[in-house]
């Protein structure tokens, strides 16, 4: 496999971020400083002004733009808590440290800034990420870490401490944390020429025991549920970078349907973000026609699968690939649905040594 | 004048038998009645000569009398106008003999308490009562006597006369009485005290059978002016008080009969009514038959165009001197008082005055404290009857942005001639339509003053909380954003905390 140079890439990132920062707060500064109320204008993330382009098949940002003044009684407060979030992050990623959002809401205390709850500290960040066109990750600061990647790739951490030693991805067959250390690290060489993402932990360990890396040269990533931001932008880069196609294994509802669809189209939540998602990456399965063509075993969808499948059925990001439209008709004709630990009634092999490569083939990205 | 100064009205046998009626229904009610009579009649006393009165009254322990009950026995002592001497036994041996059968605003009106509470100890203790008093001539005189139920006649077992060097002026009672103080207690000191606060120009001092002084200092020596008797007005005369005034008139002819000897008749009111019920100007009032005398108190009172009671035989307190003793007594963070015009019910003039006390002293006890009082007497029972907690009760408060549970005090003082009290206990103000409206609007009056106040007051607190947050929060943006832009000093904000501030002056 051809080794692919990208070092410096996340050098470049963060400093990127730190320029941003300090130019925000050199905004503020000088506004101040010249006797006038620090103001600021950042787009507005009301449902109304979230919108769906086709073109880079993510939700984004219309014109509306919502007016900060600390000349405003109600805004002096959140003004005064997204400066002090710039300055916490600033600390951040100079120091190159990281941080979660539970600690940013703790160590607001610190600097005598509290927050009514954590939900006000989070919409602060949400406001600073709008502001700064940067992904809270971007500023150091993760949810708590629970998906997990497995496979040949070496990566060269840039934390502290860290800087320049190297680890291979299999050399721990739990899988390795998509945590502040590994998202920070330059990708150095992959012998993988693809990235199977699966829904479910326990599949995802499986996959490891059943050698599917090798077996089908992948990367192997759990999203373990709805994947975490830091995860959909790992594997944005990892198929930016490493130019690997992503194939996404889920349950076979509309849930699981969905799983896929954030990651590739990204979420509305995210829509003043960009490069968190992965347009070209492709559901895989479990789809409702495999529940037919396999005959699995399945339970029957409630009234709330039901609910969900009407509504993305008409959602933008469905639109796009005729696939989602065919695969909702069906769920919505068959009425069931079905785990991907369906597959076991054929034995605990058949979905690694039949499915997997039916499915890999059948949706392959040329 | 149909009443005459002095006059005897046999029935000390009848009080005797139904003494409930005047209040003392058992030992604790005997002895704050008994107070309460005697401390009315020497501010009365002193009132009348606009004497800034000092009363002092001394209940002290005589000995047991039964199991919840002991003898007392009851001092006051007072600086008011004295009493001649050859009336002295009388006015306390004497049911019903006084000197306030008179049309004019006065605390007692029947001449009764003082003696009922003399008869009470005398039927409690069976000991004689001493007086003594002096009018502030050469001579005091000193009283040992005793009542004659049966016959309603004072006896006086010793009279003596001193020389009065010192010319004092005064009246003081001392007789024994048996009853419960530990319970009327809590009665007896509440009455002092709102008896200070409506009459803020007397000094009031008791000594409690304990020995503990209760002093309540006066706040001004300014009293209001002493009200003048007057005469029956049209709308609130009944066919005896006709017969009386035609058996006395000296007058030969209608006109001028109604215009001596009623209130607020003149000539031209006088012929307008005798138009309007057809009666000749020039009849004789005494040729009047029984017939036409009833005639004319119903015409007496549907015509409309008599001029209501003028209001100087009322003594209302004034905003000020209610005001004075509000403050004195309550301390509140604020207080409005307003007095209204005049208004009359039934031919009685009547005048409302109400003082409305907010925070500071007034304690916050989850609904208003209400104080009323009728001719300067401090209402204790029967409040929830009152037509005052009537009106507050149906108030909308809510309009002048007061919640129920605000440390609220609302003090309400009706004076009249005849307080339309509703039973002889003087303990409630009946609710009637005329007065209703007048307290109803009074209330209303000082409801608003508050709800400005409240206003007011949330608007400063808004304005010194907005500034807060400036404050509060600007300088740390200047901080913040000097991090984060490297810079050694801070911005100057100075100038803008100063634009906020000055905004907020400006609303102020």
């Amino acid at each position: 496999m051809a080794q692919k140079k990208t070092k410096g890439k996340i050098v470049e990132k963060r400093n990127e971020v730190i320029e941003s920062l300090e130019k925000f707060g050199g905004q503020i500064y000088s506004q101040l400083d010249s006797g006038a109320f620090p103001q600021l204008s950042m787009p507005s993330r009301s449902t109304e002004n979230i919108n769906y382009d086709p073109e880079l098949r993510q939700f984004i940002l219309g014109e509306k733009s919502v007016h900060r003044s600390a000349r405003n009684i109600r805004h002096v407060k959140p003004f005064t808590q997204l400066v002090w979030a710039a300055r916490f992050s600033y600390e951040l990623t100079t120091q190159r440290k990281t941080s979660t959002l539970r600690d940013v809401y703790y160590s607001a205390q610190a600097y005598e800034m509290t927050f009514t709850d954590q939900q006000e500290s989070n919409n602060i960040l949400t406001d600073l990420e709008t502001v700064l066109g940067h992904s809270r990750e971007d500023l150091n600061i993760f949810p708590e870490e629970r998906s997990a990647v497995f496979g040949d790739l070496t990566i060269e951490y840039t934390v502290p401490g860290y800087e320049g030693k190297t680890l291979n991805l299999t050399s721990h067959p739990d899988g390795v944390l998509i945590g502040p250390a590994l998202t920070s690290s330059e990708f150095v060489t992959t012998s993988a020429d693809k990235i199977i993402a699966i829904e479910k932990g326990g599949l995802f360990t499986r996959f490891i025991e059943e050698n599917v890396h090798k077996k089908y040269n992948a990367l192997l990533i759990s999203t373990a549920g709805q994947a975490p931001r830091a995860t959909r932008q790992f594997i944005r880069r990892l198929h930016e970078e490493m130019k690997l196609p992503t194939y996404i294994f889920t349950d076979g509802d509309p849930w699981g349907m969905h799983i896929a669809m954030v990651i590739i189209s990204g979420s509305a939540n995210a829509a003043h973000l960009r490069e968190l998602n992965t347009p070209d990456a492709r559901w895989s399965g479990v789809w409702a026609s495999d529940i037919v063509n396999y005959k699995l075993p399945t339970d029957p969808l409630d009234d709330v699968d039901i609910k969900r499948l009407y509504e993305l059925q008409k959602d933008p990001r469905y639109q796009d690939d005729p696939l989602w439209q065919r695969e909702i008709k069906t769920f919505l004709k068959i009425r069931r649905k079905a785990e991907q630990e369906a597959f076991s009634r054929y034995g605990l092999t058949y979905i690694v040594d039949e499915y997997l490569p039916r499915k890999l083939e059948e949706t392959k990205i040329k | 004048m149909a009443q005459a100064t002095f006059e005897e009205i046999s029935a000390s046998d009848f009080f005797y038998r139904n003494r409930d009626i005047a209040g003392f229904t058992n030992s604790s009610r005997a002895i704050f009645a008994a107070i309460r009579e005697l401390v009315e009649n020497s501010l009365d006393a002193a009132e009348s000569q606009k004497i800034p009165p000092d009363i002092y009254v001394r209940l002290s322990f005589e000995g047991e009398a039964s199991k919840d009950t002991q003898i007392y026995k009851l001092r006051v002592e007072d600086n008011g106008c004295g009493i001649q001497p050859r009336f002295i036994p009388s006015a306390f041996g004497q049911v019903l003999f006084g000197s306030k059968y008179k049309l004019k605003q006065q605390r007692g009106t029947f001449g009764l308490g003082g003696k009922m509470a003399v008869l009470y100890g005398q039927i409690t203790t069976h000991q004689p009562a001493y007086v003594t008093s002096s009018t502030g001539a050469a001579k005091t005189y000193a009283f040992k006597l005793m009542m004659d139920i049966q016959r309603n006649r004072p006896i006086i077992l010793d009279r003596k006369v001193l020389i009065n060097k010192d010319q004092w002026r005064g009246t003081i009672v001392e007789f024994t009485l048996e009853g419960d103080y530990l319970r009327a207690m809590p009665k007896i000191l509440e009455y002092f005290k709102q008896t200070a606060m409506v009459n803020p120009y007397a000094n009031l001092t008791f000594v409690d059978p304990k020995g503990r002084l209760y002093k309540f200092t006066r706040a001004t020596t300014t009293m209001p002016d002493p009200p003048k008797e007057t005469l029956p007005h049209p709308y609130g005369v009944d066919v005896e008080l006709l017969q009386r005034l035609i058996q006395l008139t000296t007058t030969t002819n209608m006109a001028d009969f109604l215009t001596g000897h009623f209130h607020r008749v003149g000539a031209i009111t006088a012929q307008k009514f005798l138009e309007f019920s057809g009666l000749s100007p020039s009849k004789n009032p005494m040729k009047l038959s029984h017939e036409e005398i009833v005639r004319l108190m119903q015409n007496l009172k549907k015509f409309k165009d008599f001029l209501p009671p003028d209001a100087s035989c009322l003594s209302p307190l004034g905003e000020a001197l209610l005001k004075a003793g509000i403050m004195k007594e309550l301390t509140p963070e604020y207080l409005v008082v307003h007095q209204r015009k005049p208004s009359t019910y039934a031919g009685h003039p009547f005048i409302v005055e109400m003082g409305l006390a907010y925070g500071g002293g007034v304690p916050k006890i989850g609904r208003f404290m209400l104080y009323r009082f009728a001719n300067k007497i401090p209402l204790l029972y029967d409040e929830a009857s009152d037509v005052s907690f009537r009106v507050i009760n149906s108030m909308n408060w809510r309009r002048y942005k007061v919640a129920n549970d605000m440390p609220i005090a609302i003090v309400v003082h009706i004076c009249s001639t005849k307080v339309p009290y509703k039973t002889v206990g003087k303990e409630f103000i009946a609710d009637r339509a005329e007065v209703r409206r007048e307290v109803a609007n009074e209330l209303r009056e000082v409801a608003r003053q508050l709800g400005h106040f409240m206003s007011r007051r949330e608007h400063v607190d808004k304005e010194r909380k907005r500034l807060g947050v400036f404050a509060k929060y600007l300088p740390r943006i200047a901080e913040f954003s000097a991090a984060l832009a490297g810079k050694e000093t801070l911005p100057d904000i100075d100038k803008l905390l100063k634009s906020v501030q000055k905004y907020g002056a400006e609303e102020d």
